[in-house]
């Protein structure tokens, strides 16, 4: 599977190993997202999903192994430089600017690609590209009724919502979701799964959740991990069928 | 939203017309120098109310610049504020650049003491080296003209010339602030991880806002050595930074008036405990009296003197007034002063 030199492989991650002292936390994990899928990984507490990400996304250092983003090594960039070559990264726990209106949260995060930080006697928000920008997420997650409150009196969905916004303010060709999910109601589920599947035709998106149906529902591809390793890769139903998951994983429910 | 920063500015503008006609030499001494801790105050208000980074090592960029000024003024028969101001601001903000470069690389309670132990080893190398003339420190003989061969000799030109420069910090902290720099640094103090994220250089933005931060300080260090005509190790020490950092915290954090507010409160409770008339003998203990008022208006103001305000508001209004109030924070906060 690694041997393919597809054209759309956008972001891959060759023999990613972490390790803490004597416990190794990812172990020799291959994975590869292609634009245009819902790549999904997941697995028990504890199996390295939030590590994995946080290694592809360069937060987290690599004790071994390898990350190309569009055909560029990464493996020694920093965080913010991945981000810049488009890499976006979603937080588990809300990471919004909780002091900042939602979107002014939009705004700073699309002035990202437009800094310029020694323009100091411009005003920023006359920045028209980044203020275009901020927009045009807001609009697309829907969020323009409660644009210009304080993103900390939000509701926990609306949130949620910011923080996927804030991540494609950026416009960034791989999106790395940790548990975008977390915490949802059905009906607020619903909405950003179907989100998800509308932006995918323009994104690659690499998905970290524990909702077994959710996932089922969107995802094209999916990667086990057990324990640092990847024990089953496949589509829903391959792995849904594979045997491996289902003893590790699935047990009784499968 | 806007309606406290104008009410400040008007009052600011007010009492410095005002000094002048009815303060006589000991009012314009007293202003100027408070004025300087104004601009010393608002150095270190960019780096802790606007970028979160809680900076203990002030004191040295100050310190730095005072004693540049003294330093390239004796061989001279008379010193020139073009060339004095700009080589203290400099010598300042290159050391902030080293003192960053490295402190910045740590987080949280380390980067306070890095930032503290920095700053004591330029006090230590000012003090025991020929160059700053050791614990007694040095004298400006002749103070430097500003172009026109106007004096500051007189404390008039001088203390109207200290006026100018705490507008020009004013004017330039208020455009940082509002600018995409400023911005980001707001988004640093309140998630630095988010930015990181989002693609910024966050160790740059700090980078950069701490060595503005340091040549402001260092200005302030120059206009004090100036109008004492004095300068002696203890303008770095430790007690100085404190001093700073208690100002900026007395008058509220996350606002440019705030660190004004301060640094005025401050030399106010200090000319307060320190009159004779009113203390008596008492008088030499007046750093007692000092402590024990700063201590209850921090305790009894969580959010500095300018939460007083809102703070009367809400209880002659009642619990109503809070949201509003609320959203004016958050908003001031994200674009104004």
């Amino acid at each position: 599977m690694m041997t393919t030199h597809n054209q759309d492989i956008v972001l891959r991650g060759t023999n990613l190993t972490r390790r803490w002292g004597g416990l190794v936390a990812v172990n020799g994990v291959n994975i590869e997202l292609l634009k245009g899928q819902i790549h999904a990984v997941i697995g028990t507490n504890g199996a390295g999903k939030s590590t994995l990400i946080n290694l592809l996304s360069g937060e987290i250092e690599l004790s071994d192994g390898r990350v190309e983003l569009l055909g560029k090594d990464v493996t020694n960039s920093a965080q913010h430089e991945r981000a810049r070559l488009g890499l976006g990264k979603s937080y588990q726990r809300n990471t919004i600017f909780n002091e900042l209106t939602v979107f002014e949260n939009c705004r700073l995060s699309a002035q990202a690609n437009y800094q310029q930080p020694w323009k100091f006697w411009q005003d920023g928000t006359s920045c028209k590209l980044s203020t275009e920008q901020a927009m045009f997420v807001i609009q697309k997650t829907g969020l323009e009724h409660i644009m210009h409150r304080p993103s900390g009196v939000i509701s926990h969905g609306q949130k949620r919502q910011l923080e996927v916004a804030m991540c494609l303010a950026t416009n960034p060709q791989v999106l790395l979701l940790d548990e975008p999910l977390a915490g949802m109601g059905a009906d607020e589920t619903d909405r950003m799964l179907s989100f998800l599947m509308e932006i995918r035709k323009d994104h690659a998106i690499l998905l970290v959740e524990h909702d077994m149906d959710a996932i089922f529902k969107v995802a094209d591809v999916i990667t086990v991990m057990v324990n640092g390793s990847v024990i089953a890769h496949g589509t829903a139903a391959e792995v849904k069928e594979n045997k491996d998951v289902k003893v590790a994983y699935l047990g009784e429910e499968a | 939203m806007k309606k406290y920063p104008v009410i400040f500015l008007g009052c600011l503008l007010l009492s410095f017309a005002a000094i002048p006609l009815f303060g006589g030499d000991y009012g314009i001494d007293w202003m100027t120098k408070t004025i300087i801790f104004g601009i010393f105050a608002l150095s270190l208000e960019l780096l802790v109310g606007r970028t979160g980074l809680v900076c203990f090592g002030q004191a040295a960029f100050f310190g730095i610049g005072a004693y540049a000024t003294v330093i390239f003024s004796t061989d001279v028969a008379q010193p020139l504020v073009a060339f004095l101001l700009p080589i203290s601001v400099l010598l300042a903000a290159l050391y902030a650049l080293f003192v960053g470069a490295l402190s910045l690389r740590t987080k949280g309670v380390y980067f306070i003491m890095v930032t503290l132990a920095f700053a004591q080893m330029a006090y230590y190398v000012i003090h025991d080296t020929p160059i700053g003339g050791g614990t007694d420190g040095i004298y400006l003989y002749v103070k430097p003209n500003l172009p026109g061969n106007i004096s500051l000799n007189s404390s008039l030109n001088f203390y109207l010339f200290t006026v100018f420069i705490l507008f020009s910090v004013l004017g330039l902290l208020g455009l940082i602030t509002r600018s995409r720099f400023g911005r980001a640094l707001l988004g640093i103090k309140l998630n630095e991880q988010r930015m990181k994220a989002t693609g910024y250089n966050t160790y740059f933005y700090k980078l950069a806002a701490f060595v503005i931060s340091g040549a402001i300080a260092g200005l302030a260090g120059f206009l004090f050595a100036v109008k004492d005509g004095y300068v002696n190790p203890e303008l770095l020490s430790w007690h100085q930074s404190g001093a700073v950092l208690i100002m900026i915290i007395l008058g509220g954090l996350g606002h440019l008036r705030g660190a004004l507010i301060g640094a005025f409160a401050y030399n106010l409770l200090e000319e307060f405990f320190r009159s004779e008339a009113i203390f008596g003998v008492f008088t030499k203990h007046w750093h007692l009296g000092l402590g024990i008022a700063i201590i209850l208006c921090v305790a009894l103001l969580p959010k500095g003197l300018i939460g007083l305000p809102s703070l009367w508001q809400n209880k002659l209004v009642g619990k109503t007034a809070e949201t509003p109030d609320d959203n004016d924070q958050v908003s001031s906060s994200g674009s104004g002063h």
